[in-house]
């Protein structure tokens, strides 16, 4: 999928349990996880996220619980990719194994606004905002993750052990 | 170059003499863990993946316990296929509801992983096993999927901090004023992608479960593990396992090298430290509970994975004897496991639980994760002895909980607001 759209951005320390709270975490269908995406941050971020969209947002994005339906409703909603100065490392793993896009970028954090226009050019090691013109890089994966995101996920490489 | 202990153990289990930090490696696993939550969405991806299969049946521990006993038709369908998939593979740690507990209190318990070994879990909360020296992390359902099928997971072999604690603990100073201290001091992401080793002096005057409750909350400061030395306290609590009693083994005193690398290491001093209280809507945001002044309270939760050892019970249970709970105040005591249930019963602690006027519930992750048995109103206000209080946490989303340790919260229960012990 293309990494473009208009973005949604949120603070510090955004953590599972209002990414997905813990009642619903019996939800695992692609519409339930949908419609409660980060209900208890942003009641209306279900209903007015589009395809392709993004969330910038400060440290520690997706700390709490280990739970693989946060990073999964983001994806469900369309999400192309989150941006943020730092994430904890449970979701981190997971939206590297799910295959869901996840950048480091303390200047462009800095730089993005709510309902900025950004996209992100992998191949080129960049982000960009459309919005005030200007580009920023992006803190590169270790070689290994590089190599998960680029098969959308860690299913081949789970598989390949096998053999 | 010396080791700490989680690169000891990760060295032993990849084969390697050595690791560095920052290396990616394939861990092999001892014991690979999963709630009915987090393996139901692992079954899930087994299906897509278009593979079953288990590595090795003994080597796998499925424990239905955060929305059980059933709380709804939906959870009951997940527990039902957790049930079948442990039946159908003969997983020798599946345990029924209502036969061990909460996941953590259980795998410590029956001593699931001992010294030097390897656990992952789809519970953040996997970390409390490293206060008995084992490297024990939570991963998601994704991770599970892989380390089922391969008994192995790829991980970066993490940086250590050293925490160290001096001085002896006042009365009413636990592992859990410890840690929310600690969290305070350096807040909840000063461990993101590393290993805590915890130490110091101030351990001596701690039991085992104190090291649990310290152990537990290690994701709470981001870590990818907590872990403790070996000592002969963690020698004497696992020659009490279930494991042990089995089949009586060595156990391997493991302690980090003397020339250890540590990324970086903090002495936090805890001579003169008060209860710690962790205010919403962060555990991290804690106080001394001199500043918890006039907090009116609806409910107190006493027990879960955090706070539900034995010891916390008993801690709870001498602060409510004789007394009555506040009128206005409903509590909630949960052993974190059936083995402490049953021991509360026999030593009658249930008595004492029931006649101050609090549900003794059997053993499930319940109000902890806003599942049942006890869940927020709007606007309600919640003291508890878990490791958690994010909004909605435990409920509605204008709810809030502060967390404390089993003394706090039972005298809190009597007095209606947060109060000390010593102020009853
Ligand atoms: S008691 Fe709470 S923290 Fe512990 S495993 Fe259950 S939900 Fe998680």
């Amino acid at each position: 999928m293309e990494i473009k759209g208009k973005v949604f951005k949120y603070g510090d320390d955004i953590n599972t349990d209002v990414i997905m709270p813990g009642r619903w975490c019996h939800l695992f269908k692609s519409e339930d996880l949908k419609r409660h995406c980060l209900e208890d941050l942003d009641k209306n971020f279900a209903g007015n996220v589009k395809v392709g969209d993004l969330i910038v947002a400060g440290d520690n994005f997706g700390c709490g619980s280990s739970r693989e339906v946060a990073p999964l409703s983001i994806k469900s909603c369309g999400v192309s990719a989150i941006i943020a100065k730092s994430y904890a490392r449970i979701f981190y793993r997971n939206a590297i194994n799910i295959g869901l896009p996840i950048f480091e970028s303390l200047e462009a954090v800095a730089a993005i606004e709510n309902g900025h226009e950004v996209s992100v050019d992998m191949a080129a090691g960049k982000i960009i905002n459309h919005t005030i013109g200007r580009d920023f890089t992006f803190i590169p994966f270790p070689e290994f993750m590089r190599d998960i995101l680029s098969q959308g996920g860690i299913k081949d490489y789970v598989l390949s052990r096998l053999k | 170059m010396g080791m700490t202990l989680t690169e000891k153990i990760m060295a032993s289990h990849s084969g390697k003499p050595t690791v560095q930090p920052g290396e990616t490696i394939n861990m092999r696993l001892d014991m690979v863990m999963a709630n009915e939550l987090s393996a139901r969405l692992t079954f899930d991806i087994l299906e897509q993946w278009n593979v079953e299969k288990v590595f090795d049946p003994d080597k796998v521990i499925l424990i239905p316990d955060h929305f059980t006993p059933n709380k709804d038709i939906l959870s009951a369908k997940i527990t039902k296929v957790v049930r079948e998939f442990a039946h159908r593979h003969k997983i020798k740690h599946y345990y029924e509801q209502g036969r061990a507990g909460i996941e953590h209190a259980v795998i410590a318990e029956k001593g699931l992983v001992f010294p030097g070994e390897t656990l992952i879990g789809g519970d953040s909360h996997t970390c409390t096993s490293g206060a008995l020296g084992a490297f024990a992390t939570g991963v998601g359902s994704t991770d599970i999927a892989a380390a089922l099928l391969t008994g192995e997971i790829w991980m970066r072999v993490p940086p250590t901090i050293k925490i160290e604690y001096q001085g002896k603990p006042g009365k009413y100073i636990y592992g859990k004023d410890l840690i929310i201290h600690t969290l305070s001091q350096l807040g909840t992401s000063f461990a993101t992608y590393k290993a805590i080793e915890y130490g110091g002096d101030s351990l001596r005057y701690l039991a085992i479960t104190d090291r649990l409750t310290m152990a537990n909350m290690a994701i709470e400061a981001g870590g990818k593990n907590g872990i403790f030395e070996v000592d002969d306290v963690t020698i004497g609590y696992l020659k009490r396992t279930s494991r042990y009693l089995e089949k009586p083994q060595d156990i391997i005193k493991l302690r980090a090298d003397k020339d250890a690398d540590y990324e970086n290491s903090f002495m936090l001093d805890i001579s003169g430290l008060e209860p710690q209280v962790a205010f919403p809507f962060s555990p991290g945001n804690g106080h001394p509970i001199s500043d918890a002044k006039d907090i009116k309270i609806d409910q107190v939760v006493i027990g879960t994975c955090t706070n539900g050892w034995f010891e916390d019970m008993k801690l709870a249970a001498s602060v409510l004897k004789g007394r009555q709970i506040h009128p206005h105040v409903r509590v909630i005591v949960i052993p974190g496991s059936v083995a402490i249930q049953q021991r509360c019963i026999k030593e009658g602690l249930a008595e004492i639980f029931i006649d101050s006027g609090c549900v003794f519930s059997t053993s499930t992750c319940g109000p902890c994760i806003g599942g049942h048995m006890g869940v927020l109103g709007p606007d309600e206000v919640c003291v508890s002895t878990t490791n958690r209080n994010f909004v909605g946490r435990m409920g509605d989303k204008t709810s809030k909980s502060y967390l404390v340790n089993p003394a706090i919260a039972a005298a809190s229960a009597i007095a209606g607001q947060i109060m000390h012990p010593d102020n009853l």
